[in-house]
């Protein structure tokens, strides 16, 4: 199926010119959609019996700096097809364009559970939030880490002193305050900021 | 009694701990990256480390003489690294191999660190990308003249400070 085949088995899901095929310069199917639809297609890619996209291989984003809107956020897919029925596996490259000045989009992690940790790495790098994530956070940097590397506009070199940290001294009496604390939490009671913490 | 030859050998405390020091160097299992690799080739029966004294590698921090800094150190990883030094006993040496750890390397990035000195005290660099086994060797036998000529109860952390670290080249 090229991408004019798979738009037209998406019609009716979404309004028209929410789902455009586009060309790509390798030959593979790809298609953009508008972001806000953008759960609403998936979820027709995977479940529409000609299409059964279940295995979504990876997504990653890309910064065309000057240009508006600013990122574009792929999704691969594969269908495995089922063999003997006439129905080859599949490959398709959606397309999410994703404005510098509100770079946000809703979450695909609800139709591919596989998605969670490629959101978190794409808001780690880029910064783009997914609306509706269960668990949005760093996944490669430093969770303290500011800035998002992988954007254009990102310095490169940084000369600042890296971070370490001295280690815990505790005298007896809040170690064993430390120890009551987290059987206290084990058992159910709220007693989480208990803990002596020294940074 | 004149006839007899009594084996005895005169010495000092500070020159038998110093020989006690450098003739068993055991390293902590740490590598970062593809220095490592040639770090575990340094301990295999072609290099033989084991001529020096040094080739167990132990897994824990506190059985181990000897962190070998063996590739690129990531900010993330810095933290750890220096808790792994920190838990090490006295007295401890660090030996900083190849160039990402010694000055970032190729790396020059916000992601890594230039030079693990920032962060632990660097008694020998050696240089290299990747430096061979035979080189990781040298360095050891530059940290065993260094160990002689320590006092006894110098701190490793302190005592790389005062003189400097040692720039080995070849």
């Amino acid at each position: 199926m090229d991408s004019q085949q798979i738009a037209d088995a998406l019609r009716g899901v979404a309004p028209e010119g929410a789902v455009e095929p586009v060309h790509a310069a390798d030959g593979m199917p790809t298609l953009a959609i508008a972001r806000e639809l953008a759960p609403t297609v998936c979820v027709a890619l995977r479940d529409r019996p000609e299409l059964r996209f279940v295995l979504a291989c990876d997504i990653t984003a890309v910064d065309y700096l000057p240009r508006e809107p600013r990122f574009e956020v792929l999704v691969l897919l594969a269908s495995l097809g089922l063999p003997g029925l006439g129905d080859a596996p599949k490959r398709l490259r959606l397309k999410i364009r994703v404005p510098g000045s509100d770079p946000r989009m809703p979450t695909l992690s609800g139709v591919w559970a596989a998605m969670n940790w490629g959101e978190r790495e794409v808001y780690d790098l880029f910064g783009i939030h997914f609306d509706g994530h269960p668990d949005l956070r760093r996944i490669l940097m430093p969770e303290d880490w500011e800035g998002y590397p992988a954007r254009k506009d990102y310095p490169v070199q940084i000369r600042m002193t890296p971070k370490v940290y001295e280690p815990l001294q505790l005298t007896p009496q809040e170690f064993a305050s430390n120890v009551q604390a987290d059987r206290d939490r084990a058992k159910g009671a709220p007693a989480a900021d208990a803990r002596v913490r020294r940074e | 009694m004149s006839d007899i030859e009594i084996p005895v050998l005169t010495t000092t405390v500070t020159k038998m701990v110093q020989w006690a020091r450098r003739s068993s160097i055991w390293p902590v299992t740490f590598g970062l990256a593809c220095c490592a690799i040639e770090m575990m080739a340094m301990s295999t029966s072609r290099y033989d480390i084991a001529r020096f004294g040094a080739e167990v590698f132990r897994g824990s921090p506190r059985q181990s003489d000897l962190m070998i800094v063996a590739g690129r150190l990531s900010r993330k990883m810095a933290p750890v690294l220096r808790r792994i030094y920190d838990q090490m006993p006295e007295p401890k040496y660090v030996i900083s191999m190849g160039a990402c750890a010694s000055v970032g390397g190729v790396f020059d990035n916000y992601a890594l660190v230039q030079g693990v000195d920032q962060i632990v005290p660097v008694d020998v660099f050696v240089p290299g990308c990747p430096p061979r086994p035979e080189s990781l060797i040298y360095g050891i036998v530059q940290l065993q003249r260094k160990i002689d000529q320590q006092a006894l109860y110098e701190l490793s952390s302190e005592s790389s400070r005062v003189p400097g670290p040692r720039v080995i080249t070849g």
